[in-house]
C-alpha cells in the first residue's frame, strides 16, 4: 500500500510523560514544564524529534516529565552533553534545562563557552536565586543581603548577571521570562528554538519553599518597554539599567551557528572504539 | 503560605472572555447550568501564537473558542494541582482539586457540544489573555503541601469571583448590545457559582491556626 501518513499536530499534553512532578506544590517549575510542552506543540514538533537535556537540581528533573528523549546528566554539564548530541544529531531539536546553581555556578564555565561556540541549542534556566533541592543555600544569583539560616547576614557577594554574561559571551538569542506567565514563556521558548544558534532564556521561577517572598514577582514583572535589538552594544546598554524584572526578548542576532567541519566526525561508534582502544 | 490572603486580592479584570459553568459536582447542594446558546460575542482575545498582544475576537464562534480555552486552561491547572497534592500525599485536597478540574472540563466539553465541534478551532495553548493567564486559572503559588480543603475552596472562590468581575466589567465597557447581554448573563451565572462555593465553604471545617505546623519542616530553623 502506498499511502502517505500525514502527522497531525500534537497537543501540549502529548509532550508530558506519565511521571508526575515531585516539585513542591506551588513551585514555578510546574508552569515552566507546561511552557515547554506548549512551545513544542506550537512548533508542531514530535516527541521523537526533541531531546531535553539537563544537569542536576529541581529544574533538571524536567526531562523525565516530558515524552521527548531525555538525558538527566551530571551537575553543571548539561550543555556539554547537549552540544555533543546536537552535533551528532543535528536533526534533533535540543533543549537544555537548568537552574541558577547548576547553570551559573557548577556549569558556569560551560555556559560561557556554549554562548561562544553558538551551537544550535536552546538553553532554558529556571532561576529562583537559591539552591532549592539541597535546602536553600545561596546561589550565584542570590541577593548579597539575603539572610537565612545557612547564610546569616547574607553572602555579601555581588550577584551573577546571566543576561550580561550571555550577551558578552556571544549568545545569539537572549531573553527573560516569568514562570507565572506560562503562555508568554511558551512563546519565548518557541522563538528561542526557531532562532538558529545558541539561544538563552532565563526564566524567573519562584521557589515558594525557600524564597516565599518570590510570590511577589507576579506583581513586579513587566513586559519589556522596548522591542528586542539585533545590536549587541545596544542590548548591553539596556542591561545597564535593567532591574531584572523586564520580560521579553532582549537580543536576537544573526551569527551563523557552529557547524562541524564537513567530511570529518562521521565515524561510526565502532570506528571510535578501534581508534581509542588501548 | 498566602492562601488565606489571596482570596481577597480580586483585581480589576482585564478584558477576557468566559463561558457558563456547571458546578453540579459540588457536594450536597449542586447546581447545573449548561452553556447557554446565547449570541455571545465579546471583547475577548484572539489566539495569537506569534504575538503576546491579544486581539479582540470578531464572531460568536471565535468567542466560544476562547471561552473553551478559558475552561480548558482552568481544568488543566486544577488537574496539575491535584497531581501535585497527590504526590505529597495530601489526598483529600487532591480529590477536591480533581473534582474542580472535572467540573471545569465539563464546561469545556459543553462548549464543544453546543458548537458541534469535535475540537476547538483554536488551541487552548495558543490563546493569549491580556493578563498573564485566563480569568479562571488558579495561581500555583497559592498552594501549600499541608493545605486543607478549606484553602482549596478559597482558591476556587477567588477564581469564580475573578470570572464574575470580569464579565461585569465587560458588560460595562462594551458598546455592543449583544455582548452586553451575554456578559450580564454570564456574570449572573458566575455570581451564582460564587454563592455556591461560599455555601460549600460554610460547610467545610476551618483550618486550625497552626495548620502549617510541620514536625520536619523543609526550611532549617532554630
Amino acid at each position: 500500500m502506498n499511502s502517505a501518513v500525514v502527522a497531525t499536530p500534537l497537543k501540549a499534553q502529548a509532550f508530558k510523560s506519565d511521571y508526575k512532578p515531585i516539585w513542591c506544590p506551588g513551585c514555578g517549575d510546574y508552569s515552566v514544564l507546561s511552557s515547554f510542552t506548549k512551545a513544542f506543540a506550537n512548533l508542531e514538533l514530535r516527541p521523537e524529534n526533541v531531546a531535553v537535556v539537563s544537569g542536576i537540581g529541581c529544574s533538571s528533573r524536567i526531562p523525565a516529565y516530558t515524552s521527548c528523549y531525555g538525558f538527566h546528566g551530571v551537575h553543571g554539564r548539561s550543555l556539554a552533553a547537549a552540544a555533543g548530541l546536537k552535533l551528532a544529531r543535528p536533526d534533533l531539536t535540543v533543549v537544555v534545562a537548568s537552574g541558577d546553581g547548576d547553570g551559573y555556578s557548577i556549569g558556569g564555565n560551560h555556559f560561557l563557552h556554549a554562548c561562544r561556540r553558538n551551537v544550535d541549542l536552546t538553553y532554558v534556566v529556571m532561576d529562583n536565586h537559591v539552591y532549592g533541592m539541597t535546602k536553600g543555600q545561596p546561589s550565584p544569583t542570590t541577593e548579597p543581603d539575603w539572610d537565612s539560616k545557612l547564610s546569616p547576614g547574607g553572602t555579601g557577594l555581588r550577584t551573577f548577571n546571566p543576561l550580561v554574561i550571555a550577551l558578552a559571551a556571544g549568545a545569539n538569542f537572549v531573553a527573560r521570562a516569568f514562570a507565572g506567565d506560562p503562555n508568554g514563556t511558551a512563546d519565548l521558548i518557541a522563538e528561542a528554538i526557531r532562532t538558529p544558534g545558541f539561544s538563552f532564556v532565563e526564566i524567573l521561577s519562584p521557589c515558594i519553599t525557600f524564597r516565599p517572598e518570590q510570590r511577589e514577582w507576579k506583581q513586579l514583572v513587566r513586559p519589556s518597554p522596548v522591542t528586542y535589538t539585533a545590536d549587541a552594544a545596544q542590548a548591553a546598554r539596556r542591561l545597564m539599567t535593567d532591574d531584572g524584572l523586564n520580560i521579553g526578548v532582549l537580543y536576537k542576532g544573526d551569527r551563523p551557528p557552529y557547524q562541524p567541519p564537513v567530511g570529518k566526525g562521521k565515524k561510526r561508534p565502532s570506528d571510535l572504539e578501534v581508534e581509542f582502544a588501548l | 503560605m498566602s492562601t488565606k490572603k489571596s482570596v481577597k486580592k480580586v483585581k480589576k479584570p482585564a478584558a477576557k472572555t468566559g463561558a457558563k459553568k456547571t458546578l453540579k459536582n459540588a457536594p450536597k447542594k449542586a447546581v447545573k447550568k449548561s452553556v447557554k446558546k446565547t449570541g455571545v460575542a465579546a471583547a475577548a482575545k484572539r489566539a495569537a501564537s506569534k504575538s503576546a498582544k491579544a486581539q479582540p475576537v470578531a464572531s460568536a464562534a471565535d468567542f466560544m473558542a476562547h471561552a473553551y480555552a478559558m475552561e480548558a486552561e482552568a481544568a488543566e491547572r486544577y488537574a496539575e494541582f491535584a497531581d501535585s497534592m497527590e504526590m505529597h500525599n495530601n489526598l483529600e485536597v487532591a480529590e477536591l482539586f480533581r473534582k474542580l478540574s472535572r467540573i471545569e472540563q465539563r464546561h469545556a466539553d459543553q462548549i464543544l457540544e453546543q458548537m458541534g465541534w469535535k475540537q476547538s478551532p483554536v488551541s487552548a495553548a495558543n490563546v493569549r489573555w491580556e493578563g498573564m493567564e485566563g480569568p479562571e486559572t488558579a495561581d500555583p503559588t497559592e498552594l501549600h503541601y499541608l493545605m486543607q480543603p478549606y484553602h482549596a475552596l478559597q482558591i476556587a472562590l477567588h477564581n469564580e469571583k475573578r470570572a464574575r468581575d470580569f464579565f461585569a466589567h465587560l458588560a460595562k465597557v462594551t458598546k455592543d448590545a449583544g455582548v452586553r447581554a451575554g456578559a450580564l448573563e454570564m456574570e449572573e451565572d458566575e455570581a451564582e457559582h460564587v454563592h455556591l462555593i461560599e455555601e460549600w465553604l460554610a460547610r467545610t471545617p476551618k483550618p486550625d491556626a497552626n495548620w502549617e505546623a510541620d514536625q520536619d519542616p523543609p526550611v532549617l530553623s532554630d
